[in-house]
């Protein structure tokens, strides 16, 4: 009997329309990148939910650890000057 | 040939319908020729675009402007970095896109070769040269090609603050002192033109537009953009109490529009052919840059590369104590 476990595990990105980018739906274990993209078709567009997909395998995701979210984002909380709100335009001037 | 010609008729009947052409979807060689060149030199404006601007982060009159400032010019060089990405999408490469700009094969826009002689201009350039941008860029954003017009969504939402940040200077500096009033209006006085001319040449002098319209790449013409930003933009100046540097700008309460005056598509030609005021210095300044930051480049591969050595090494070789 085969061990579908040991079939590396593939992330499964969809394009929902052209013109929007490929978004992240879920993951899939399959022995290759071919079956992966048949099971992700099967699996995941199944009600017209995608006209694209990528498989990528999980192992090649690089991901920041939870434990850097502090050092890694809290950076840009106290620069709010590079937001639009920060500077006073009067409302005369219309919209910019 | 036959073939051919059904394929674009197809092209053409997909777009007429506003739907996106994505990277691997077939396209005619002129569309793809096309995308890449504009891609490619928006991005390298981005990136020439730093120059300018980062002449003054280290005279900027205060910690506040010039953290902003700093905040600025990192964002453009995000948005080069969006759009050399948009344009690899079709694959051409990165290298051989920097390196054409490098060696003055590839244009950019022409207004960054112009000097920014005070901190007026850091005004001007926020006000009128990324004002006249977004109105290039928030068309661009409807654009047929899928990864452009989204790279572009995402620039228009950061380029809001670009533009408001000068006109705040502007606001400021017209409300100071005479002195400051009249730098303003100087900075005004010199990038008014310029600014106008960065919508590119008439519509009857520009044969590419018709085919980039039909394609939809471009969704209006350089003639309806540079109007829009016209009316858009003398108000905002009448506001501060700045006067527009043209003799014959005036309301048309026929048309609804201002009409203004002819525009000197002689400088406009020299500036792009290489001789505005600033090409070589820009050029110069980008090399200078790009050649020292090799050391960067290097350490980071070299560094990578051992990382990997370092990995694949069995441990005993990792560990002095077992030598």
């Amino acid at each position: 009997m085969t061990q579908p476990d040991t079939w590396p595990l593939w992330e499964v990105f969809v394009r929902s329309k052209n013109g929007l980018a490929h978004k992240h739906s879920g993951s899939l274990h399959a022995p290759d990148a071919e079956t992966a993209l048949k099971s992700a078709r099967d699996v995941y567009t199944r009600r017209s939910e995608g006209i694209s997909i990528w498989v990528l395998p999980s192992s090649s995701i690089v991901a920041s650890s939870p434990d850097e979210k502090e050092p890694l984002f809290a950076p840009s909380d106290d620069k709010p000057y590079r937001h639009p709100t920060f500077y006073d335009i009067p409302d005369e001037v219309g919209h910019m | 040939m036959g073939e051919e010609f059904s394929l674009e008729h197809r092209f053409q009947a997909y777009i007429d319908a506003e739907n996106k052409i994505e990277p691997k979807d077939w396209m005619p060689e002129n569309y793809r020729k096309t995308i890449v060149r504009q891609m490619s030199q928006h991005a390298h404006s981005e990136v020439v675009g730093m120059l300018p601007e980062a002449n003054w982060i280290t005279r900027a009159p205060s910690l506040r402007s010039k953290l902003i400032l700093l905040a600025k010019v990192q964002d453009e060089g995000g948005h080069g970095l969006y759009l050399y990405s948009a344009a690899e999408t079709l694959g051409v490469s990165r290298e051989q896109m920097i390196d054409d700009l490098l060696q003055g094969k590839a244009k950019y826009s022409s207004i960054f070769n112009y000097p920014t002689l005070n901190w007026a201009d850091m005004g001007a350039i926020g006000w009128l040269v990324d004002g006249a941008a977004i109105a290039n860029q928030v068309m661009l954003c409807r654009t047929s090609y899928g990864p452009y017009a989204r790279a572009m969504v995402r620039i228009c939402k950061e380029e809001s603050f670009h533009q408001r940040q000068g006109y705040e200077i502007m606001m400021h500096m017209a409300a100071g002192t005479p002195e400051q009033k009249a730098m303003a209006q100087d900075a005004l006085n010199r990038w008014w033109w310029p600014a106008l001319m960065m919508f590119g040449p008439a519509d009857a002098a520009s044969p590419n537009t018709a085919q980039s319209m039909a394609w939809k790449i471009k969704r209006k013409t350089n003639d309806e953009l540079r109007q829009e930003f016209v009316d858009k933009t003398v108000p905002q100046a009448t506001f501060i109490g700045l006067t527009v540097p043209d003799s014959h700008l005036k309301w048309n309460e026929v048309t609804g529009h201002y009409d203004f005056g002819p525009i000197d598509w002689e400088e406009f030609t020299q500036v792009v052919k290489g001789n505005g005021p600033c090409n070589k210095e820009r050029l110069a300044a980008r090399n200078k840059a790009h050649q020292e930051g090799q050391w960067v480049r290097d350490a980071a591969t070299a560094f990578a590369k051992k990382q990997q050595a370092r990995a694949a090494a069995p441990v005993s070789a990792t560990n002095p104590s077992a030598a």
